[in-house]
């Protein structure tokens, strides 16, 4: 595979906060259509990783493309071609569904219907309340909607169902696996382990409190990592192997996550 | 894509509609300083003398409302609830957001403007500004910056919850020492002394010289000056700390 065939491709990446490790030498692919997902404990640097690679962050070392673009030059190119869903994003109090969603389109070249994403984030019912009547779970939704408005082709989900109920976990899920059938390609971090199983065709895992390999995946199935056993299926042509960031946490410095 | 200018004006117009849904801000930003202006010019209504220090310090002190504070209040908002960091990542340019945001908090000044001086015609014995050119050269600067101020200002505070406390601890003092409601020519000498260091004494000088007396800009031109430092000071302090992310405790 050439370089520039994947979606997203990280090369011994790594953060440093002062002489705090946030991310230490973390290497994988991720191929178009795919669903990969970057399972971690809170504070292994899966925040960290993600934000690097949406270009909130700049990165201390490594190589980073994403669909292939530099993030950390933010070209507005690749944000239009990108989907955010942030851990904790708010919006107006004041503003109505369907307006956010309508006032978001305008930002991007191609953007979807606006009714077909509130169906397909079962906002419906929804449009005209505003955004302070709205429940938690509705609010992750309207985060969701507001980052498909634009049509991308590339969607990161920060933990999308931390916090949400079993049944809204669920519907999250089953939304995230109609991305895939509309052939998106999605990068979700999470910590719980069947949640990477349940949507992932690929994962790595981030291990916290560690300076080692914590696990290594390949196109091969081999997986020293105990706890990647069974969830890296198939993934032709893909390999991840990741490096365990140093977990320790600093107040003050180490972003969430 | 659409261009700046463009994503600029549709952010604008959602800022406007947004703007009168809010009732607190609608209060706080636009009918509190009208408020002050009837309640002050009921009280003076017989006392000339005291209508044409009231009405350009109002005016002035509106410039400060809507733009200062305003900005501070947003600004931390936006920052603290994620805003920021989610237009961030949208292919809006950042520029064109920022400036929905000020055109917003200006429109605001413009509006306040014309009431108080339509106002000091038809209640206060002002008549018409004396010199429009330089009422206009005033409120623009003031607008540059107060508005300025405001989101280097936003930058000091450190939450969303804690910024009343801190916004009000800038703007009371300032608005009273400032000879909003007073003429400040019969202050002690050392409050005179702060006023004149501040950009707001400075604003109702002019105002007062283009709405009452009809003092020439050249006669105003040192507190145009002023106002200008401060302008800079603004600017410079604005970008200088500005975060598209929440602090992080």
């Amino acid at each position: 595979m050439t370089r520039g065939a994947f979606a997203i491709e990280v090369k011994n990446l790594y953060k440093r906060y002062g002489d705090f490790d946030a991310v230490r030498g973390i290497d994988f692919e991720v191929l178009p259509g795919q669903v990969f997902g970057l399972l971690g404990p809170n504070g292994a640097g899966k925040t960290t990783t993600v934000e690097i690679l949406e270009g909130y962050r700049h990165r201390t070392g490594g190589d980073v493309e994403v669909l292939g673009f530099d993030p950390g030059e933010r070209p507005r190119e690749l944000r239009a071609r990108t989907g955010i869903v942030l851990q904790s994003t708010g919006l107006y109090s004041h503003i109505r569904v369907r307006e956010a969603l309508e006032h978001f389109a305008t930002m991007y070249p191609h953007p979807r219907d606006v009714g077909e994403v509130i169906e397909l984030t079962g906002l419906q019912g929804k449009e005209r309340s505003t955004t302070r009547t709205l429940s938690g779970g509705q609010l992750r939704r309207l985060d969701l909607a507001l980052a498909l408005v634009g049509d991308p082709e590339l969607i990161f989900l920060d933990e999308p169902t931390t916090g949400f109920d079993p049944a809204a976990r669920r519907g999250a899920w089953d939304t995230i696996r109609s991305l895939k059938e509309l052939g998106k390609t999605v990068l979700l971090t999470t910590h719980y382990l069947d949640e990477a199983q349940e949507l992932a065709d690929r994962v790595a895992i981030i291990k916290g409190r560690s300076h080692s390999v914590a696990a290594r995946a390949d196109q091969r199935g081999t997986c020293p990592g105990r706890a990647s056993r069974g969830i890296d299926g198939d993934a032709a042509h893909a390999r991840g192997h990741l490096f365990g960031a140093d977990g320790r946490r600093r107040a003050g410095r180490e972003p969430a996550g | 894509m659409a261009d700046t200018l463009t994503l600029a004006w549709r952010q604008y117009r959602l800022e406007r509609r947004l703007f009168w849904r809010n009732p607190s801000a609608a209060f706080f930003n636009f009918l509190l300083p009208l408020l002050f202006l009837a309640f002050f010019g009921a009280i003076f209504h017989s006392n000339q003398h005291e209508l044409n220090v009231i009405v350009p310090g109002i005016a002035g002190m509106s410039v400060m409302s809507t733009t200062f504070t305003a900005l501070a209040y947003n600004m931390v908002f936006l920052r603290e609830r994620g805003v920021l960091k989610r237009i961030r990542g949208t292919p809006m340019p950042g520029i064109s957001y920022l400036l929905g945001i000020a055109g917003n908090a200006v429109t605001n000044t413009a509006v306040q403007i014309a009431i108080i001086t339509v106002a000091g015609r038809a209640f206060f014995g002002i008549g018409w500004p004396r010199d429009v050119l330089e009422l206009i050269v005033f409120v623009a600067a003031g607008v540059v910056c107060f508005a300025s101020l405001g989101v280097a200002f936003s930058h000091a505070i450190p939450n969303f919850e804690s910024t009343p406390a801190y916004v009000n601890a800038v703007f009371l003092p300032v608005i009273l020492v400032s000879g909003v409601f007073f003429d400040p020519a019969h202050t002690p000498g050392f409050m005179k002394g702060i006023a004149e260091a501040l950009p707001l004494y400075h604003l109702i000088s002019g105002l007062s010289g283009a709405m009452v007396k009809g003092t020439s800009l050249a006669a105003n031109i040192s507190a145009l000056g002023v106002i200008a430092a401060w302008a800079l000071l603004g600017i410079a302090l604005a970008v200088r700390g500005f975060s598209w992310e929440a602090r992080r405790s």
